[in-house]
C-alpha cells in the first residue's frame, strides 16, 4: 500500500502498526510525535493503530527555533 | 539573595529565555545556551527528515532534564495549525508548555491577534500552559490573561529586527494590569535593550536572533546574562527620579573661604 509520510509517497507493507513504522525508521528512542490524517496520536495508541492505504502521516521532532 | 519568578507553577531564577534557532551547529547552540545561564529554551516543531534521519537530535544536545523545553508554533498562520503544532509538541513528550505564535503577516511577522486569542482559548481548554507571543497591545494582553494564559509575551519590536523596545509606555501599561508574568519576546538587539526590559519590571526576556546572529554568539550570550541581571537589580533597587536641574553630590556646607 502507498502512504504519504512527511510529504513523500512511500510504499509500506499492509497491516503495519505505527509502533512498527516508527521502529523501522529508527525513531523509537527519539522524541517524535505522529499524526495520521490530522489526528495526533498519543504514544499509547501507536501499538493499536494500523496504518491504512493512502494515509497522510506526519512525523515531527524538535529543531532549533525561537 | 533569592529572586525567583514562576510560570505555571515552575520556578525560575534566570530571567533570560533563549531560542535555539540560527546557530552554526548544535555545539555552538549548547555553548551559547550554557553561557546565557538560561533555564528555559524554545524549540520549533518540524518534520523528521525520513531519508536522512541519522542526524543528531537537538534534545541530545539540550537535555530536557536540565532545561525546561518551550516548544513554539512558529511558522503557523492559522489558529488551527498552531493548535495542531502544539498538540504534536506535547505528544513528543516535553510537557504542557507552549509558546503560542500565530503569525499574521510574512513581512513583519506580527501576530494575528484574533487568531492568537482563538488558539489560546482552545489550548487553555485542552490543558496547555500557554505563553502567547502577542503585539504590545494592552487589551490583547488583558484578554489572554483573562482566558487563563500562564504569561503574556508582548513583542519589543518585530522578530529578528534588533530595534529594541519600540513602545515602552505600552509595556508599562501591560505590566501595571498584569497578574501573570510579562515576558518581552522578540525585537531585542543588544545588551542595553535587555537591561531596559528588566528596568521596566518585566519578569523575563525571550530572545534568539540577538544572540545567535551576533558575530560572537557566546560573548553576546554572556552580555545578555549580565545585562539582565544588572537590569533586574536596578529595577529592584529603585532608581532615582529624573530631574531637570543638578543636585550636588558633595556637602554644600563647610566649604573653605
Amino acid at each position: 500500500m502507498k502512504v504519504t509520510i512527511n510529504g513523500e509517497e512511500t510504499e509500506l507493507s499492509n497491516g503495519i502498526t505505527v509502533t512498527a513504522l516508527v521502529e523501522s525508521l529508527g525513531l523509537t528512542s527519539k522524541r517524535v510525535a505522529v499524526e495520521i490524517n490530522r489526528d495526533v496520536l498519543s504514544r499509547e495508541r501507536w501499538n493499536e493503530t494500523t496504518v491504512q492505504d493512502s494515509d497522510q502521516i506526519e512525523i515531527v521532532q524538535f529543531v532549533g527555533g525561537g | 539573595m533569592s529572586d525567583q519568578y514562576e510560570i505555571a507553577g515552575r520556578s525560575f531564577t534566570s530571567r533570560l529565555i533563549v531560542g535555539t534557532g540560527k546557530y552554526r551547529d548544535f555545539e555552538q547552540t549548547r555553548e551559547a545556551v550554557e553561557e546565557s545561564g538560561a533555564e528555559m529554551v524554545t524549540v520549533a516543531v518540524r518534520r523528521v527528515n525520513i531519508t536522512d534521519r541519522d542526524k543528531e537530535n537537538l534534545l541530545d544536545t539540550l537535555d530536557p532534564a536540565r532545561y525546561t523545553i518551550l516548544p513554539n508554533t512558529a511558522g503557523c498562520y492559522t489558529a488551527e495549525d498552531a493548535v495542531r503544532t502544539a498538540k504534536l509538541a506535547r505528544e513528543a513528550g516535553v510537557g504542557n508548555l507552549v509558546k503560542l505564535e500565530v503569525i499574521g503577516d510574512e513581512k513583519t511577522l506580527m501576530p494575528d491577534v484574533p487568531a492568537t486569542l482563538d488558539a489560546a482559548a482552545e489550548l487553555v481548554r485542552d490543558g496547555f500552559d500557554v505563553l502567547p507571543y502577542v503585539t504590545d497591545d494592552p487589551v490583547a494582553c488583558l484578554r489572554l490573561q483573562d482566558m487563563g494564559c500562564a504569561a503574556v509575551m508582548p513583542l519589543a519590536a518585530p522578530i529578528g529586527s534588533g530595534l529594541g523596545i519600540r513602545n515602552p509606555y505600552n509595556i508599562r501599561i501591560i505590566l501595571e494590569q498584569s497578574t501573570v508574568p510579562v515576558i518581552v519576546d522578540a525585537g531585542v538587539g543588544t545588551a542595553s535593550d535587555a537591561a531596559r526590559v528588566m528596568e521596566l519590571g518585566c519578569a523575563a526576556v525571550l530572545m534568539n536572533t540577538a544572540i545567535a546572529g551576533a558575530e560572537d554568539p557566546i560573548r553576546m550570550a554572556r552580555a545578555m546574562r549580565l545585562a539582565i541581571q544588572a537590569g533586574r537589580d536596578a529595577y529592584c533597587a529603585g532608581r532615582i527620579g529624573m530631574k531637570l536641574y543638578a543636585t550636588a553630590s558633595s556637602p554644600i556646607t563647610g566649604l573653605i573661604d
